[in-house]
Protein backbone atom coordinates (compact mmCIF):
# COMPACT_ATOMS: atom_id res chain seq x y z
CA UNK A 1 0.00 0.00 0.00
CA UNK A 2 1.29 3.44 -0.80
CA UNK A 3 -0.71 5.20 1.85
CA UNK A 4 1.57 6.27 4.68
CA UNK A 5 1.29 4.64 8.12
CA UNK A 6 -0.34 6.92 10.72
CA UNK A 7 2.67 6.38 12.95
CA UNK A 8 5.71 4.13 13.04
CA UNK A 9 7.01 2.15 16.02
CA UNK A 10 10.51 3.54 15.57
CA UNK A 11 11.97 6.33 13.47
CA UNK A 12 15.31 5.01 12.36
CA UNK A 13 17.39 7.65 10.66
CA UNK A 14 20.65 9.52 10.38
CA UNK A 15 22.00 12.59 12.10
CA UNK A 16 24.62 14.31 9.97
CA UNK A 17 27.08 16.70 11.58
CA UNK A 18 27.92 19.51 9.17
CA UNK A 19 30.51 20.76 11.64
CA UNK A 20 32.73 17.71 11.44
CA UNK A 21 32.14 16.44 7.90
CA UNK A 22 35.41 16.87 6.02
CA UNK A 23 33.97 16.14 2.58
CA UNK A 24 36.07 13.03 1.92
CA UNK A 25 33.24 11.18 0.09
CA UNK A 26 34.11 7.92 1.92
CA UNK A 27 30.40 7.51 2.75
CA UNK A 28 29.57 7.84 -0.97
CA UNK A 29 32.03 5.09 -1.87
CA UNK A 30 31.04 2.71 0.93
CA UNK A 31 27.35 3.24 0.13
CA UNK A 32 27.88 2.50 -3.54
CA UNK A 33 29.97 -0.55 -2.68
CA UNK A 34 27.56 -2.11 -0.20
CA UNK A 35 24.41 -1.37 -2.16
CA UNK A 36 25.84 -2.60 -5.45
CA UNK A 37 26.70 -5.98 -3.97
CA UNK A 38 23.63 -6.55 -1.83
CA UNK A 39 19.98 -5.39 -1.66
CA UNK A 40 18.19 -5.17 -5.01
CA UNK A 41 19.47 -4.22 -8.44
CA UNK A 42 23.12 -3.11 -8.50
CA UNK A 43 23.87 0.61 -8.76
CA UNK A 44 24.92 0.79 -12.39
CA UNK A 45 27.28 3.22 -14.09
CA UNK A 46 27.01 4.44 -17.66
CA UNK A 47 30.22 5.15 -19.58
CA UNK A 48 32.22 5.08 -16.31
CA UNK A 49 35.65 5.36 -17.92
CA UNK A 50 34.57 7.35 -20.98
CA UNK A 51 34.03 10.99 -21.80
CA UNK A 52 30.57 11.32 -20.25
CA UNK A 53 30.43 9.23 -17.07
CA UNK A 54 27.30 9.04 -14.92
CA UNK A 55 25.83 6.56 -12.52
CA UNK A 56 23.38 5.78 -9.75
CA UNK A 57 24.26 6.87 -6.22
CA UNK A 58 22.15 6.81 -3.06
CA UNK A 59 24.31 9.31 -1.22
CA UNK A 60 26.11 12.33 -2.62
CA UNK A 61 28.25 15.01 -0.97
CA UNK A 62 27.83 18.62 -2.06
CA UNK A 63 30.07 21.45 -0.87
CA UNK A 64 28.70 24.91 -0.14
CA UNK A 65 30.38 28.22 0.45
CA UNK A 66 28.46 30.24 3.03
CA UNK A 67 29.23 33.96 3.25
CA UNK A 68 28.28 35.64 6.55
CA UNK A 69 27.59 39.40 6.53
CA UNK A 70 31.00 39.93 8.14
CA UNK A 71 34.16 37.86 8.15
CA UNK A 72 35.46 35.21 5.82
CA UNK A 73 33.27 32.66 4.02
CA UNK A 74 32.88 29.13 5.41
CA UNK A 75 33.15 25.96 3.37
CA UNK A 76 30.61 23.35 4.44
CA UNK A 77 30.51 19.80 3.13
CA UNK A 78 27.00 18.50 2.84
CA UNK A 79 26.20 14.77 2.48
CA UNK A 80 22.69 14.14 1.21
CA UNK A 81 20.70 10.91 1.04
CA UNK A 82 17.08 9.87 1.68
CA UNK A 83 15.70 11.60 4.80
CA UNK A 84 13.08 8.84 5.40
CA UNK A 85 10.38 11.54 5.81
CA UNK A 86 7.39 10.98 8.09
CA UNK A 87 5.19 12.57 5.44
CA UNK A 88 7.00 11.11 2.45
CA UNK A 89 5.51 12.46 -0.81
CA UNK A 90 7.44 9.85 -2.80
CA UNK A 91 5.37 7.06 -1.22
CA UNK A 92 1.86 8.37 -1.86
CA UNK A 93 2.45 9.19 -5.55
CA UNK A 94 3.55 5.62 -6.40
CA UNK A 95 0.94 4.00 -8.68
CA UNK A 96 1.99 0.39 -8.04
CA UNK A 97 2.59 0.21 -4.30
CA UNK A 98 6.30 -0.42 -4.89
CA UNK A 99 7.22 2.54 -2.70
CA UNK A 100 6.36 2.16 0.96
CA UNK A 101 7.20 3.28 4.49
CA UNK A 102 7.70 0.51 7.05
CA UNK A 103 5.49 0.60 10.13
CA UNK A 104 8.08 -1.09 12.35
CA UNK A 105 10.98 1.32 11.84
CA UNK A 106 9.88 4.08 9.44
CA UNK A 107 12.36 3.16 6.71
CA UNK A 108 11.18 4.17 3.22
CA UNK A 109 11.87 1.37 0.72
CA UNK A 110 11.18 0.42 -2.89
CA UNK A 111 9.99 -3.06 -3.74
CA UNK A 112 11.85 -3.38 -7.00
CA UNK A 113 9.75 -6.25 -8.36
CA UNK A 114 6.71 -3.90 -8.31
CA UNK A 115 8.47 -0.77 -9.63
CA UNK A 116 7.51 0.18 -13.20
CA UNK A 117 10.14 2.92 -13.39
CA UNK A 118 7.73 5.80 -14.01
CA UNK A 119 9.95 8.18 -12.07
CA UNK A 120 7.09 10.06 -10.39
CA UNK A 121 8.49 9.42 -6.87
CA UNK A 122 11.76 11.10 -7.86
CA UNK A 123 9.76 14.10 -9.07
CA UNK A 124 7.86 14.20 -5.78
CA UNK A 125 11.04 14.21 -3.66
CA UNK A 126 12.37 17.73 -2.94
CA UNK A 127 15.78 16.41 -1.90
CA UNK A 128 16.85 14.48 -4.98
CA UNK A 129 17.14 11.34 -2.87
CA UNK A 130 15.84 8.95 -5.52
CA UNK A 131 17.60 8.06 -8.72
CA UNK A 132 16.35 5.81 -11.50
CA UNK A 133 18.87 3.14 -12.33
CA UNK A 134 19.47 3.42 -16.05
CA UNK A 135 20.37 -0.27 -16.47
CA UNK A 136 17.60 -1.85 -14.36
CA UNK A 137 14.89 0.75 -15.02
CA UNK A 138 13.86 0.75 -11.36
CA UNK A 139 14.02 3.46 -8.72
CA UNK A 140 16.93 3.26 -6.29
CA UNK A 141 17.14 4.96 -2.92
CA UNK A 142 18.84 4.73 0.47
CA UNK A 143 17.59 1.67 2.37
CA UNK A 144 19.30 2.79 5.57
CA UNK A 145 21.24 -0.44 4.92
CA UNK A 146 18.26 -2.49 6.05
CA UNK A 147 20.32 -5.56 5.12
CA UNK A 148 23.06 -4.59 7.61
CA UNK A 149 21.28 -3.10 10.61
CA UNK A 150 19.28 -6.28 11.40
CA UNK A 151 21.87 -8.71 10.01
CA UNK A 152 22.96 -11.12 12.73
CA UNK A 153 25.61 -12.62 10.46
CA UNK A 154 27.58 -9.41 10.87
CA UNK A 155 29.58 -8.51 14.00
CA UNK A 156 27.54 -6.17 16.17
CA UNK A 157 29.65 -3.09 15.42
CA UNK A 158 28.89 -3.52 11.71
CA UNK A 159 25.12 -3.51 12.20
CA UNK A 160 24.76 0.10 11.12
CA UNK A 161 24.52 1.77 7.72
CA UNK A 162 27.69 1.48 5.64
CA UNK A 163 28.06 5.28 5.44
CA UNK A 164 27.97 5.62 9.24
CA UNK A 165 30.37 2.71 9.77
CA UNK A 166 32.90 4.12 7.35
CA UNK A 167 32.84 7.84 8.25
CA UNK A 168 36.37 8.72 9.45
CA UNK A 169 35.32 11.98 11.13
CA UNK A 170 32.29 10.65 13.02
CA UNK A 171 30.04 13.06 11.17
CA UNK A 172 27.30 10.47 10.68
CA UNK A 173 25.19 8.98 13.45
CA UNK A 174 22.50 6.30 13.22
CA UNK A 175 19.69 5.61 15.67
CA UNK A 176 16.04 5.85 16.66
CA UNK A 177 14.86 9.45 16.47
CA UNK A 178 11.48 8.65 18.03
CA UNK A 179 13.19 7.80 21.35
CA UNK A 180 14.08 11.08 23.12
CA UNK A 181 16.77 9.29 25.17
CA UNK A 182 18.60 7.85 22.19
CA UNK A 183 22.08 9.13 21.42
CA UNK A 184 20.92 10.65 18.13
CA UNK A 185 17.93 12.43 19.72
CA UNK A 186 20.20 13.89 22.37
CA UNK A 187 22.64 15.11 19.73
CA UNK A 188 19.76 16.78 17.90
CA UNK A 189 18.56 18.43 21.12
CA UNK A 190 22.04 19.61 22.15
CA UNK A 191 23.17 20.92 18.80
CA UNK A 192 19.89 22.27 17.40
CA UNK A 193 19.43 19.63 14.69
CA UNK A 194 17.45 20.95 11.75
CA UNK A 195 15.17 19.82 8.90
CA UNK A 196 16.00 20.46 5.27
CA UNK A 197 13.37 22.49 3.35
CA UNK A 198 10.83 22.45 6.19
CA UNK A 199 8.48 24.51 3.99
CA UNK A 200 7.90 21.41 1.85
CA UNK A 201 6.07 19.81 4.78
CA UNK A 202 7.77 16.42 4.41
CA UNK A 203 8.75 16.10 8.11
CA UNK A 204 12.16 14.50 7.51
CA UNK A 205 13.40 11.98 10.08
CA UNK A 206 17.08 12.62 9.28
CA UNK A 207 18.44 15.73 10.95
CA UNK A 208 21.40 17.94 10.16
CA UNK A 209 23.56 19.48 12.89
CA UNK A 210 24.55 23.01 11.88
CA UNK A 211 28.24 24.02 11.99
CA UNK A 212 29.25 25.34 15.42
CA UNK A 213 29.79 29.12 15.55
CA UNK A 214 33.32 30.13 14.57
CA UNK A 215 35.64 31.63 17.20
CA UNK A 216 36.10 35.34 16.72
CA UNK A 217 39.66 36.63 16.66
CA UNK A 218 40.63 40.27 16.89
CA UNK A 219 43.93 41.19 15.29
CA UNK A 220 46.25 42.51 18.03
CA UNK A 221 49.88 43.52 17.54
CA UNK A 222 51.50 43.03 20.94
CA UNK A 223 54.68 44.94 19.92
CA UNK A 224 52.88 48.12 18.82
CA UNK A 225 52.91 49.94 22.19
CA UNK A 226 56.69 49.46 22.46
CA UNK A 227 57.53 51.12 19.15
CA UNK A 228 58.34 54.83 18.68
CA UNK A 229 55.52 56.56 16.85
CA UNK A 230 56.38 57.35 13.25
CA UNK A 231 56.81 61.12 12.65
CA UNK A 232 53.64 62.27 10.91
CA UNK A 233 55.29 65.33 9.35
CA UNK A 234 58.76 65.43 7.78
CA UNK A 235 61.17 68.20 8.84
CA UNK A 236 64.79 69.20 8.01
CA UNK A 237 66.10 68.30 4.57
CA UNK A 238 63.26 65.80 3.94
CA UNK A 239 60.74 68.48 4.91
CA UNK A 240 62.31 70.98 2.48
CA UNK A 241 62.34 68.33 -0.29
CA UNK A 242 58.71 67.47 0.42
CA UNK A 243 57.62 71.10 0.22
CA UNK A 244 59.70 71.87 -2.90
CA UNK A 245 58.61 68.76 -4.80
CA UNK A 246 55.05 69.52 -3.75
CA UNK A 247 55.31 72.99 -5.36
CA UNK A 248 56.90 71.62 -8.56
CA UNK A 249 54.35 68.84 -8.85
CA UNK A 250 51.49 71.13 -7.85
CA UNK A 251 50.51 69.08 -4.81
CA UNK B 1 11.74 19.54 -15.91
CA UNK B 2 12.84 17.45 -18.88
CA UNK B 3 10.25 17.82 -21.65
CA UNK B 4 10.12 14.14 -22.65
CA UNK B 5 8.40 13.86 -26.07
CA UNK B 6 6.55 10.71 -24.94
CA UNK B 7 4.84 12.57 -22.05
CA UNK B 8 4.05 15.66 -24.14
CA UNK B 9 2.47 13.54 -26.89
CA UNK B 10 0.64 11.44 -24.30
CA UNK B 11 -0.94 14.35 -22.44
CA UNK B 12 -1.94 16.24 -25.60
CA UNK B 13 -3.33 13.31 -27.61
CA UNK B 14 -5.08 11.55 -24.73
CA UNK B 15 -6.51 14.94 -23.66
CA UNK B 16 -7.98 15.35 -27.15
CA UNK B 17 -9.25 11.77 -27.30
CA UNK B 18 -10.96 11.93 -23.91
CA UNK B 19 -12.33 15.39 -24.73
CA UNK B 20 -13.91 13.97 -27.90
CA UNK B 21 -15.31 11.02 -25.93
CA UNK B 22 -16.83 13.45 -23.41
CA UNK B 23 -18.80 15.15 -26.22
CA UNK B 24 -19.75 11.88 -27.92
CA UNK B 25 -21.06 10.59 -24.60
CA UNK B 26 -23.34 13.60 -24.32
CA UNK B 27 -24.70 12.95 -27.81
CA UNK B 28 -22.93 15.92 -29.32
CA UNK B 29 -23.13 14.99 -32.12
CA UNK B 30 -25.63 12.11 -31.90
CA UNK B 31 -24.42 9.80 -34.65
CA UNK B 32 -25.20 6.23 -35.59
CA UNK B 33 -23.75 3.46 -37.73
CA UNK B 34 -20.66 4.10 -39.82
CA UNK B 35 -20.50 7.81 -38.94
CA UNK B 36 -20.42 6.91 -35.25
CA UNK B 37 -17.76 4.29 -36.05
CA UNK B 38 -15.61 7.05 -37.61
CA UNK B 39 -15.92 9.37 -34.61
CA UNK B 40 -15.23 6.64 -32.06
CA UNK B 41 -12.27 5.34 -34.04
CA UNK B 42 -10.67 8.81 -33.98
CA UNK B 43 -11.35 9.21 -30.25
CA UNK B 44 -9.97 5.74 -29.39
CA UNK B 45 -6.90 6.17 -31.60
CA UNK B 46 -6.05 9.45 -29.87
CA UNK B 47 -6.67 8.12 -26.37
CA UNK B 48 -4.93 4.77 -26.87
CA UNK B 49 -1.94 6.15 -28.82
CA UNK B 50 -1.55 8.66 -26.00
CA UNK B 51 -1.63 5.97 -23.33
CA UNK B 52 0.76 3.72 -25.30
CA UNK B 53 3.10 6.68 -25.72
CA UNK B 54 3.21 7.16 -21.94
CA UNK B 55 4.31 3.52 -21.57
CA UNK B 56 7.53 4.39 -23.46
CA UNK B 57 8.45 6.55 -20.51
CA UNK B 58 8.49 3.59 -18.12
CA UNK B 59 11.62 1.72 -17.07
CA UNK B 60 9.72 -1.57 -16.77
CA UNK B 61 6.49 -1.30 -18.82
CA UNK B 62 5.86 -5.07 -18.52
CA UNK B 63 4.61 -4.46 -14.95
CA UNK B 64 2.23 -1.65 -15.96
CA UNK B 65 -0.82 -3.65 -14.77
CA UNK B 66 0.32 -3.07 -11.17
CA UNK B 67 -0.41 0.64 -11.68
CA UNK B 68 -4.13 -0.11 -11.26
CA UNK B 69 -3.77 -1.02 -7.59
CA UNK B 70 -3.03 2.22 -5.71
CA UNK B 71 -6.00 4.42 -6.64
CA UNK B 72 -6.59 5.26 -2.96
CA UNK B 73 -3.48 7.41 -2.77
CA UNK B 74 -1.91 7.89 -6.20
CA UNK B 75 -3.19 10.21 -8.95
CA UNK B 76 -1.20 8.24 -11.51
CA UNK B 77 -3.00 5.06 -10.49
CA UNK B 78 -6.37 6.90 -10.49
CA UNK B 79 -5.62 8.08 -14.02
CA UNK B 80 -4.92 4.50 -15.13
CA UNK B 81 -8.16 3.19 -13.56
CA UNK B 82 -10.31 6.06 -14.84
CA UNK B 83 -8.93 5.85 -18.38
CA UNK B 84 -9.66 2.13 -18.66
CA UNK B 85 -13.12 2.60 -17.09
CA UNK B 86 -13.85 5.36 -19.64
CA UNK B 87 -12.67 3.26 -22.55
CA UNK B 88 -14.76 0.26 -21.45
CA UNK B 89 -17.96 2.28 -20.80
CA UNK B 90 -17.62 4.24 -24.02
CA UNK B 91 -16.93 1.04 -25.98
CA UNK B 92 -20.34 -0.31 -24.89
CA UNK B 93 -22.03 3.05 -25.57
CA UNK B 94 -20.28 3.38 -28.95
CA UNK B 95 -20.97 -0.25 -29.85
CA UNK B 96 -24.70 0.30 -29.26
CA UNK B 97 -24.62 3.39 -31.51
CA UNK B 98 -22.61 1.73 -34.27
CA UNK B 99 -24.13 -1.73 -34.41
CA UNK B 100 -27.64 -1.38 -32.93
CA UNK B 101 -28.46 2.27 -33.74
CA UNK B 102 -29.36 2.58 -30.07
CA UNK B 103 -28.39 5.50 -27.81
CA UNK B 104 -27.80 4.46 -24.19
CA UNK B 105 -27.98 8.05 -22.86
CA UNK B 106 -27.24 7.29 -19.18
CA UNK B 107 -24.22 5.18 -20.07
CA UNK B 108 -23.01 7.96 -22.35
CA UNK B 109 -23.35 10.50 -19.57
CA UNK B 110 -21.36 8.25 -17.22
CA UNK B 111 -18.72 7.85 -19.94
CA UNK B 112 -18.51 11.64 -20.38
CA UNK B 113 -17.98 12.22 -16.69
CA UNK B 114 -15.34 9.45 -16.57
CA UNK B 115 -13.56 10.94 -19.59
CA UNK B 116 -13.28 14.35 -17.96
CA UNK B 117 -12.29 12.75 -14.64
CA UNK B 118 -9.47 10.98 -16.51
CA UNK B 119 -8.13 14.29 -17.84
CA UNK B 120 -8.45 15.81 -14.36
CA UNK B 121 -6.48 12.89 -12.88
CA UNK B 122 -3.77 13.37 -15.54
CA UNK B 123 -3.48 17.04 -14.62
CA UNK B 124 -3.31 16.24 -10.89
CA UNK B 125 -0.26 14.02 -11.45
CA UNK B 126 1.53 17.32 -12.08
CA UNK B 127 -0.68 19.63 -10.03
CA UNK B 128 -0.06 17.66 -6.81
CA UNK B 129 3.73 18.10 -6.85
CA UNK B 130 4.81 20.65 -4.24
CA UNK B 131 8.35 20.18 -5.51
CA UNK B 132 7.43 21.94 -8.78
CA UNK B 133 5.78 25.17 -7.62
CA UNK B 134 4.77 26.24 -11.15
CA UNK B 135 2.60 23.14 -11.49
CA UNK B 136 1.33 23.09 -7.91
CA UNK B 137 -1.59 25.41 -8.65
CA UNK B 138 -5.30 25.32 -9.55
CA UNK B 139 -4.32 26.53 -13.02
CA UNK B 140 -2.87 23.11 -13.95
CA UNK B 141 -6.13 21.09 -13.73
CA UNK B 142 -8.19 24.06 -14.99
CA UNK B 143 -6.06 24.42 -18.12
CA UNK B 144 -5.76 20.67 -18.84
CA UNK B 145 -9.53 20.10 -18.59
CA UNK B 146 -10.46 23.22 -20.59
CA UNK B 147 -7.99 22.40 -23.36
CA UNK B 148 -9.36 18.87 -23.49
CA UNK B 149 -12.90 20.23 -23.79
CA UNK B 150 -11.87 22.75 -26.47
CA UNK B 151 -10.04 20.12 -28.53
CA UNK B 152 -12.85 17.62 -28.01
CA UNK B 153 -15.49 20.13 -29.12
CA UNK B 154 -13.41 21.00 -32.18
CA UNK B 155 -13.09 17.35 -33.23
CA UNK B 156 -16.79 16.75 -32.46
CA UNK B 157 -17.75 19.67 -34.72
CA UNK B 158 -19.42 21.62 -31.90
CA UNK B 159 -18.56 25.12 -33.13
CA UNK B 160 -20.17 27.18 -30.36
CA UNK B 161 -18.61 25.06 -27.61
CA UNK B 162 -15.28 25.12 -29.44
CA UNK B 163 -15.22 28.91 -29.59
CA UNK B 164 -16.27 29.24 -25.93
CA UNK B 165 -13.76 26.72 -24.58
CA UNK B 166 -10.95 28.03 -26.81
CA UNK B 167 -11.41 31.55 -25.46
CA UNK B 168 -11.55 30.30 -21.86
CA UNK B 169 -8.48 28.10 -22.46
CA UNK B 170 -6.61 31.08 -23.91
CA UNK B 171 -7.42 33.22 -20.86
CA UNK B 172 -6.49 30.38 -18.47
CA UNK B 173 -3.23 29.83 -20.36
CA UNK B 174 -2.23 33.48 -19.95
CA UNK B 175 -3.19 33.40 -16.24
CA UNK B 176 -1.21 30.16 -15.77
CA UNK B 177 1.88 31.76 -17.30
CA UNK B 178 1.52 34.98 -15.31
CA UNK B 179 0.92 33.28 -11.95
CA UNK B 180 3.41 30.54 -12.77
CA UNK B 181 6.29 32.98 -13.21
CA UNK B 182 6.08 33.96 -9.53
CA UNK B 183 5.23 30.57 -8.03
CA UNK B 184 8.78 29.46 -7.24
CA UNK B 185 9.50 32.58 -5.18
CA UNK B 186 6.11 32.28 -3.42
CA UNK B 187 6.81 28.67 -2.46
CA UNK B 188 9.73 30.04 -0.44
CA UNK B 189 12.38 27.40 -1.10
CA UNK B 190 15.87 28.82 -1.49
CA UNK B 191 19.42 27.49 -1.30
CA UNK B 192 19.35 28.65 2.32
CA UNK B 193 16.25 26.58 3.28
CA UNK B 194 17.49 23.63 1.20
CA UNK B 195 20.76 23.43 3.12
CA UNK B 196 19.54 24.89 6.42
CA UNK B 197 22.64 27.09 6.36
CA UNK B 198 20.80 30.41 5.89
CA UNK B 199 21.35 31.31 9.56
CA UNK B 200 25.06 31.68 8.84
CA UNK B 201 24.87 33.65 5.61
CA UNK B 202 24.23 33.44 1.90
CA UNK B 203 24.82 30.03 0.37
CA UNK B 204 26.66 29.36 -2.86
CA UNK B 205 27.17 25.93 -4.44
CA UNK B 206 30.93 25.53 -4.25
CA UNK B 207 31.46 22.06 -5.62
CA UNK B 208 29.09 19.52 -7.17
CA UNK B 209 29.04 15.97 -5.78
CA UNK B 210 30.05 14.57 -9.16
CA UNK B 211 32.09 15.64 -12.16
CA UNK B 212 29.62 14.44 -14.77
CA UNK B 213 25.86 14.76 -14.85
CA UNK B 214 23.28 12.51 -13.22
CA UNK B 215 19.65 11.38 -13.37
CA UNK B 216 18.46 14.27 -11.20
CA UNK B 217 20.02 16.94 -13.40
CA UNK B 218 18.88 15.31 -16.63
CA UNK B 219 15.33 14.82 -15.41
CA UNK B 220 14.66 17.84 -13.22
CA UNK B 221 17.14 20.63 -13.87
CA UNK B 222 16.55 20.87 -17.61
CA UNK B 223 16.66 24.45 -18.84
CA UNK B 224 17.63 24.13 -22.48
CA UNK B 225 14.23 25.22 -23.73
CA UNK B 226 13.75 28.28 -21.56
CA UNK B 227 15.78 30.59 -23.80
CA UNK B 228 13.00 31.04 -26.34
CA UNK B 229 10.15 30.76 -23.83
CA UNK B 230 8.57 34.15 -24.56
CA UNK B 231 8.59 33.60 -28.34
CA UNK B 232 7.18 30.11 -27.90
CA UNK B 233 4.42 31.41 -25.63
CA UNK B 234 3.27 33.79 -28.36
CA UNK B 235 3.48 31.11 -31.07
CA UNK B 236 1.64 28.62 -28.87
CA UNK B 237 -1.17 31.06 -28.04
CA UNK B 238 -1.62 32.03 -31.70
CA UNK B 239 -1.74 28.41 -32.94
CA UNK B 240 -3.68 26.97 -30.01
CA UNK B 241 -6.43 29.61 -29.67
CA UNK B 242 -6.30 32.66 -31.94
CA UNK B 243 -5.87 31.02 -35.36
CA UNK B 244 -8.54 28.32 -34.77
CA UNK B 245 -11.00 30.99 -33.56
CA UNK B 246 -10.37 33.11 -36.68
CA UNK B 247 -10.67 30.07 -38.97
CA UNK B 248 -14.00 29.03 -37.44
CA UNK B 249 -15.16 32.63 -37.56
CA UNK B 250 -14.48 32.72 -41.32
CA UNK B 251 -16.80 29.83 -41.91
CA UNK B 252 -17.42 26.26 -40.83
CA UNK B 253 -16.29 24.00 -43.66
CA UNK B 254 -14.32 20.75 -43.62
CA UNK B 255 -11.24 22.74 -44.65
CA UNK B 256 -11.45 25.38 -41.92
CA UNK B 257 -12.27 22.82 -39.22
CA UNK B 258 -9.38 20.59 -40.33
CA UNK B 259 -6.98 23.54 -40.41
CA UNK B 260 -8.25 24.74 -37.02
CA UNK B 261 -7.72 21.26 -35.56
CA UNK B 262 -4.15 20.99 -36.93
CA UNK B 263 -3.33 24.49 -35.68
CA UNK B 264 -4.87 23.77 -32.26
CA UNK B 265 -2.94 20.51 -31.84
CA UNK B 266 0.35 22.15 -32.86
CA UNK B 267 -0.27 25.04 -30.45
CA UNK B 268 -1.21 22.68 -27.62
CA UNK B 269 1.97 20.65 -28.20
CA UNK B 270 4.01 23.88 -27.93
CA UNK B 271 2.13 24.90 -24.79
CA UNK B 272 2.67 21.48 -23.22
CA UNK B 273 6.35 21.56 -24.16
CA UNK B 274 6.66 24.87 -22.31
CA UNK B 275 4.69 23.40 -19.38
CA UNK B 276 7.58 20.99 -18.84
CA UNK B 277 10.53 23.06 -20.03
CA UNK B 278 9.64 26.06 -17.86
CA UNK B 279 8.85 24.04 -14.73
CA UNK B 280 11.55 24.36 -12.09
CA UNK B 281 12.05 21.61 -9.51
CA UNK B 282 13.27 22.62 -6.04
CA UNK B 283 16.02 19.95 -6.17
CA UNK B 284 17.89 22.30 -8.52
CA UNK B 285 18.59 24.48 -5.48
CA UNK B 286 21.03 21.85 -4.18
CA UNK B 287 22.98 22.35 -7.39
CA UNK B 288 22.77 26.15 -7.35
CA UNK B 289 20.49 25.94 -10.38
CA UNK B 290 16.84 26.36 -11.19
Amino acid sequence: MTTLPASTEKKLGLVIDLDTCVGCHACVVSCKGWNTENYGAPLSDQDPYGADPSGTFLNRVHSYEVQPTEGPAQLIHFPKSCLHCDDAPCVTVCPTGASYKRVEDGIVLVNETDCIGCGLCAWACPYGAREMDQAAGVMKKCTLCVDRIYNENLPEEDRQPACVRTCPSNARHFGDLSDPDSEVSQLVAERGGMDLMPEQGTKPVNKYLPPRPKDTWEEVDILAPLLEPVAPEADGLLGWLDRTLGKVGGK
Amino acid sequence: MHPAPSIIIFTVLSGLGFGLLAFLGLGMPTVFGSVAFGYFTIAYLLAVVGLASSAFHLGNPQRALKAFTQWRSSWLSREACLSVATLVVMAIYGGALVFFNTKLSTLGLIGSVLALATVFATSMIYGQLKTVPRWNSWTTPALFVTLSLAGGALLAGQVVFTLAFLVVAGILQVIAWMLGDGRFEQAGSTQETATGLGAIGTVRHFEAPHTGTNYLLREMVHHVGRKHAQTLRVISLILMVILPVILLWLGVTYVTVALAAISHIAGTLASRWLFFAEAEHVVGLYYGQR
